[in-house]
């Protein structure tokens, strides 16, 4: 299944005006793992994740999605695996109606109608959204939103999803059905995230990046237990691994 | 600033309405837009100082509000939004025109008012015309139909995509403005600086927007062109109806009805 594989050797990336967003960043994400991409503000996230799906080129280091290395040529072959969900549904969500924004993915890919038809019900329901197959997305909530921009990426059925703040301006019962939703799929997911607790429940692997570059990789749960590595990359423990607020628990 | 979201980008309603399912709905969305462009034609052909053979035309809005089952006082509040713009236009005629140009009993009627009249009622008949279109097909199919009647794609796509962010940046409009008006004191209306300030922001932001929506279209596979899974089909009933439309359209353009009515009184 090397198709599903991900990896990051020695990426670096300057943006023209000169900040450095990216230095020497290395990893590799295996089929089917979870991985929690976690830094504070401008530590380099949008930045990894524009190179994931081709936006960006490395100029120094190398990104290789499957069988190929992401370069101009071939980021067309690579976005067909890559399925990236936008940090605002309205950015993502562009067309006249849900169904229709659904429909965009495989319809460019040339599959034939009835197909299309099936991959947009197929969708709609896995993230619980088919009701909302005629509506415009304007009038959606925050979470129908983020349902229906999911379900625009699922269509085009990718085998990575890379995820950029899926919880951000969600209601907690949103959210957390989100999080439900997320837990199901077997694909290879990329979350990008400041909500610490999603990504303590989501992925077992967490990668923190600290002013463009690597700080720790490891499993999530020793990583959020090491206040020091927190603090010192602008983070703090989730909540759920802190002590209870009302009963006054030690926190630790 | 409540007001523009309320009142004027109220489009929410007409797209509810769009979702109707009169027969008036079900026909093919080329069929209403031909329709109406034959209409609209028809309106704007006449001379500058035609009033009454306008008239007739009333009938076209009438019927098709009956038949769709559209809300009339809804759609006349659509269109007298319009109108400020349709009296602007017509405000000088009647200073600037002052030969006479009909008689209306005791009264003479310079060119100038009829002229004005005559631009009213033109507005007036096209944008309803423009707002029952929109309100019996929707905005995606009409936009839909017009490229497969070959208009060129960039316009069908500029169509879509400021139907669909209209909405999207009168949000961030209003939300500027209310960030400004929350921190004005005096509760003063900006001045012109400010406006233009207000007017930058929204124009950078809509370009960041559009790098992202380009980014979001992109790596979904979007190649230049909109794909839909929309399917249109001409029956027999889309030909009956603009048939018969553009005969009675073409009837009124050339036979002065309420001429001949006076006429058979007379």
């Amino acid at each position: 299944m090397s198709h599903h594989i991900v990896e990051v050797r020695d990426l670096g990336y300057t943006y023209p005006d000169g900040t450095t967003a990216l230095n020497a960043v290395n990893f590799r994400i295996t089929h089917g793992e979870a991985v929690a991409i976690v830094g504070s503000n401008g530590a380099g996230k949008s930045t990894l994740l524009l190179h994931l799906i081709g936006h960006l080129t490395p100029q120094t280091g190398m990104v290789q999605i499957g069988d190929y290395r992401m370069a101009p040529q071939t980021a067309r072959l690579i976005r067909r695996t890559v399925g990236m969900l936008f940090q605002d549904p309205d950015d993502q969500l562009f067309m006249p109606t849900v169904g229709d924004d659904v429909a965009f993915g495989p319809l460019n890919m040339g599959l034939p109608k009835e197909d299309v038809e099936a991959r947009v019900e197929n969708a709609l329901t896995t993230v619980g959204a088919l009701h909302l197959k005629d509506r415009a997305p304007y009038r959606l909530s925050g979470g129908e939103k983020r349902r229906a921009a999911i379900a625009s990426v699922l269509a085009s059925s990718p085998d990575i999803l890379v995820l950029d703040e899926p919880t951000s301006s969600l209601d907690p019962r949103s959210r957390r059905r989100l999080i439900q939703l997320l837990a199901e799929f077997h694909h290879t997911r990329i979350i990008a995230t400041h909500d610490l607790d999603m990504a303590f429940d989501l992925c077992p692997r967490t990668i923190i990046l600290h002013g463009g570059e690597i700080a720790a990789d490891g499993p999530t749960g020793d990583i959020f237990q090491d206040e020091a590595l927190l603090m010192a990359s602008g983070l703090e423990k989730p909540l759920s691994m802190q002590g209870c607020p009302s009963c006054r628990h030690p926190r630790r | 600033m409540s007001h523009i979201e309320t009142s004027y980008l109220d489009f929410g309603r007409l797209e509810a309405l769009s979702r109707g399912d009169s027969f008036l709905h079900r026909l093919d969305p080329r069929t209403k837009v031909l329709t109406t462009v034959f209409f609209v034609l028809a309106v704007i052909s006449f001379d500058a100082y035609t009033v009454s053979a306008l008239l007739p035309f009333l009938l076209y809005p009438a019927v098709l509000s009956g038949w769709g089952g559209l809300p009339v006082g809804y759609l006349l509040k659509r269109v007298s939004l319009v109108m400020p713009f349709a009296l602007m236009v017509g405000l000088f005629n009647p200073l600037l025109d002052r030969d006479p140009g009909a008689t209306l009993g005791p009264l003479e009627l310079s060119g100038g008012w009829l002229s004005f009249a005559s631009i009213l009622l033109r507005v007036f008949l096209a944008s309803s015309a423009a707002f029952i279109l929109i309100a019996l097909t929707g905005m995606p199919d009409i936009a839909l139909a017009l490229e497969r009647m070959k208009v060129p794609r960039i316009f069908v796509v500029q169509i879509l995509f400021v139907y669909r962010y209209i909405f999207v940046l009168t949000e961030e409009a209003v939300r500027m403005m209310r960030a400004y008006t929350l921190r004005s004191v005096h509760g003063r209306r900006p001045g012109l600086g400010i406006y233009a300030q207000i007017v930058g922001h929204l124009l950078l932001r809509t370009l960041d927007r559009a790098r992202r929506i380009y980014l979001a279209m992109v790596s979904r596979g979007f190649d230049g062109e909109v794909h839909t899974l929309r399917t249109f089909h001409l029956g027999l009933r889309d030909v009956i109806f603009l048939v018969g439309w553009v005969s009675v359209f073409s009837l009124f353009r050339y036979q002065n009805i309420p001429a001949w009515i006076e006429r058979m009184a007379g």
